[in-house]
């Protein structure tokens, strides 16, 4: 008997021993890996920490060996001569103006649409809508080339507001998303409104676009932060500094003063904060954006 | 209801109009932005790649942009950059992304966010800046960061973008540091819809880590591969910016891609026929690359 209860106790010390063991092995493992996503995440950062430190230095700062790690000399120059030597509040305002136009319009048109082909039936719904969807998979390049033509010689839009924002004024894929978005609200509401007599358009304004709102949300700041990063359209119907997006004006700025990195990046800086801090303040809708649409069910 | 055909056709579009008009209108100014924007410039399109377009003239000459393009070195020298490019930029990038989602997904909600924000972070600034950043970071002095790296430990100075058997793979290199914020985003949805039995099952039977994603893990989220794997292709198949900004399609055109090879062909040349030509070529390749995909990749994965 007392060789049994012996083994027991043996017994029970090795299992307190493994599980001990095996919890350590756990938060090991998880420390491991918390620093690895940390090490990466670094990785990832660097660049933009880079380009901020660099934007503080002064050229003679730049031009040392070994580069500094954080700006012994921290300077305002180069900031100040971005706005001297540059159209940067002009490309600022320009940026500003289009992705405010055409935040709201894509929002309207696409959730009057998005709407109309997820709610209503009428004939060539169908036709129309995948007509529209199947031009997605066709590359910009092929449309960009005689859009151009269109645009700036036959139309002679060349350098304006018109040729930047009306182009893009609705995007097809945001009409699929609202489209998707939409059917999912529920038809009794709408049913209900049809049989107290309410016309089809004060449903669709009081009914639908309050119950859309988080759909809307993501939807308007991916257009904003899209247009406002745009660099193609622009680039190509904007050759007069006054009429550039802050992307291409920081492009062109690059051209023109092509080893002068500190007002360079101190340029970049200015060109990626105001969607840097619309970021960090509408996080939750970034990130809810991205899955809407993208996974099935 | 059974009327006469020429009775039909006007009573048809005039109940239309009466049971319809509304949506009609709802729908009415994207469609007409649709076929002034997209239709007509795809028809536009198609037709000048037949002729020999300059900025105020045109004139037909049938195949021979396509038969220029086919026969010119340089296109064959983009294709290939771009395969390569799109080779070496989308497997990597989803396998990164994949194994940052596996790493990410166990530390509960709050990490998750953290996470997801500070790798989504970087692709919220334009690719502009992004690609001058990364110019400054290349610079070919030992003040860039790069070479001072390498002069640290020894090495002489390189000029990664302006020497040809580097320039291409720097650009590469340019995406593996950046942008898996979305995949990432994806994949941690996808991995939350995985249920927990599957997990349960394999720990009964004493499956390592390791096994455990590649049985588990992968397999079920194969959807969410797919469509990584079909949008990056058809993205990175257009990348244009890096040679934009960066190195102008040099050195010696190891960095010319094809939608680089359009836009100099198109706006630097204005030779709209051979550019609207290359564009075509360049849309059926992907068209045909996203379909092939879609139906054979397809075919394991389970909705």
């Amino acid at each position: 008997m007392q060789n049994v209860m012996q083994s027991n106790e043996d017994y029970e010390k090795q299992y307190e021993a493994r599980e001990r063991k095996r919890k350590i092995m756990h938060i090991v493992g998880r420390v491991l890996v918390f620093t690895i996503l940390i090490i990466w995440a670094i990785f990832t950062f660097w660049p933009f920490y880079w380009m901020v430190v660099t934007s503080f230095k002064d050229t003679m700062s730049i031009n040392v060996y070994p580069p500094e790690l954080w700006p012994h000399n921290p300077t305002l120059d180069t900031y100040k001569k971005i706005f001297a030597e540059a159209n940067v509040w002009r490309w600022t305002l320009n940026s500003f103006i289009i992705s405010c136009t055409q935040t709201v319009t894509d929002v309207i048109l696409a959730a009057m649409a998005g709407y109309a082909f997820a709610k209503l039936k009428f004939p060539g719904r169908n036709k129309i809508f995948w007509t529209m969807l199947c031009t997605m998979m066709i590359p910009s390049e092929i449309t960009l080339i005689p859009l151009y033509i269109l645009v700036i010689n036959k139309f002679n839009l060349g350098n304006t507001y018109a040729a930047l924002i009306i182009p893009g004024m609705v995007g097809i894929g945001h009409i699929f998303l609202m489209k998707q978005y939409m059917g999912g609200l529920p038809s009794t509401l709408i049913d209900a409104g049809r049989i107290d007599g309410c016309s089809e358009w004060r449903i669709f304004w009081k009914i639908i676009m309050p119950m859309s709102k988080p759909g809307l949300a993501v939807l308007a700041i991916f257009e904003f932060v899209g247009t406002w990063n745009s660099f193609f359209w622009p680039l190509l119907v904007t050759n007069e500094s006054n009429m550039r997006t802050i992307q291409v004006g920081l492009s062109s700025f690059k051209f023109e003063h092509m080893q002068d990195y500190g007002s360079i990046m101190a340029c970049s800086v200015f060109a990626a904060l105001p969607m840097v801090i619309l970021f960090l303040a509408l996080q939750k809708y970034f990130l809810k954006g991205i899955t809407v649409g993208a996974i099935k069910g | 209801m059974q009327k006469s055909a020429k009775e039909s056709v006007g009573t048809r579009f005039k109940y239309n109009i009466k049971n319809y008009g509304w949506c009609y209108v709802f729908i009415a100014i994207p469609v007409l932005l649709f076929c002034i924007f997209t239709i007509y410039p795809i028809i536009m399109a198609f037709v000048m790649s037949f002729q020999e377009y300059n900025v105020m003239e045109s004139k037909w000459v049938g195949l021979q942009n396509y038969k220029t393009v086919f026969g010119s070195p340089i296109f064959w020298k983009a294709m290939k950059n771009t395969i390569i490019y799109t080779v070496g930029t989308v497997p990597v990038n989803i396998l990164i992304a994949f194994i940052m989602s596996v790493l990410i997904f166990p530390l509960g909600k709050r990490g998750q966010t953290f996470f997801k924000s500070a790798f989504y972070l970087p692709a919220v600034t334009s690719g502009v800046v992004t690609s001058l950043v990364w110019l400054w970071m290349f610079d070919p002095q030992e003040t860039g960061f790069f070479n001072a790296i390498m002069k640290a430990m020894g090495f002489p100075t390189h000029m990664w973008l302006a020497s040809s058997n580097t320039a291409l793979f720097s650009l590469m290199f340019m995406t593996y540091l950046g942008g898996h914020g979305s995949a990432i985003i994806l994949y941690l949805a996808s991995l939350g819809n995985i249920p927990k039995s599957l997990y349960e099952a394999a720990d009964i039977d004493h499956a390592s880590w390791f096994s455990k994603v590649k049985n588990i893990t992968w397999p079920m989220l194969k959807p969410t591969t797919l469509y990584l794997l079909i949008i990056g292709i058809i993205d990175s198949f257009q990348v244009f910016m890096a040679s934009y900004i960066m190195t102008q399609g040099g050195p010696n055109f190891s960095t010319t891609t094809i939608a680089y090879l359009i836009f100099q062909h198109a706006f630097e040349e204005f030779n709209f026929g051979l550019a609207s030509a290359e564009s075509f070529i360049l849309g059926v390749i992907i068209v045909v690359i996203s379909v092939i995909q879609f139906k054979f990749l397809s075919s394991d994965v389970e909705y």
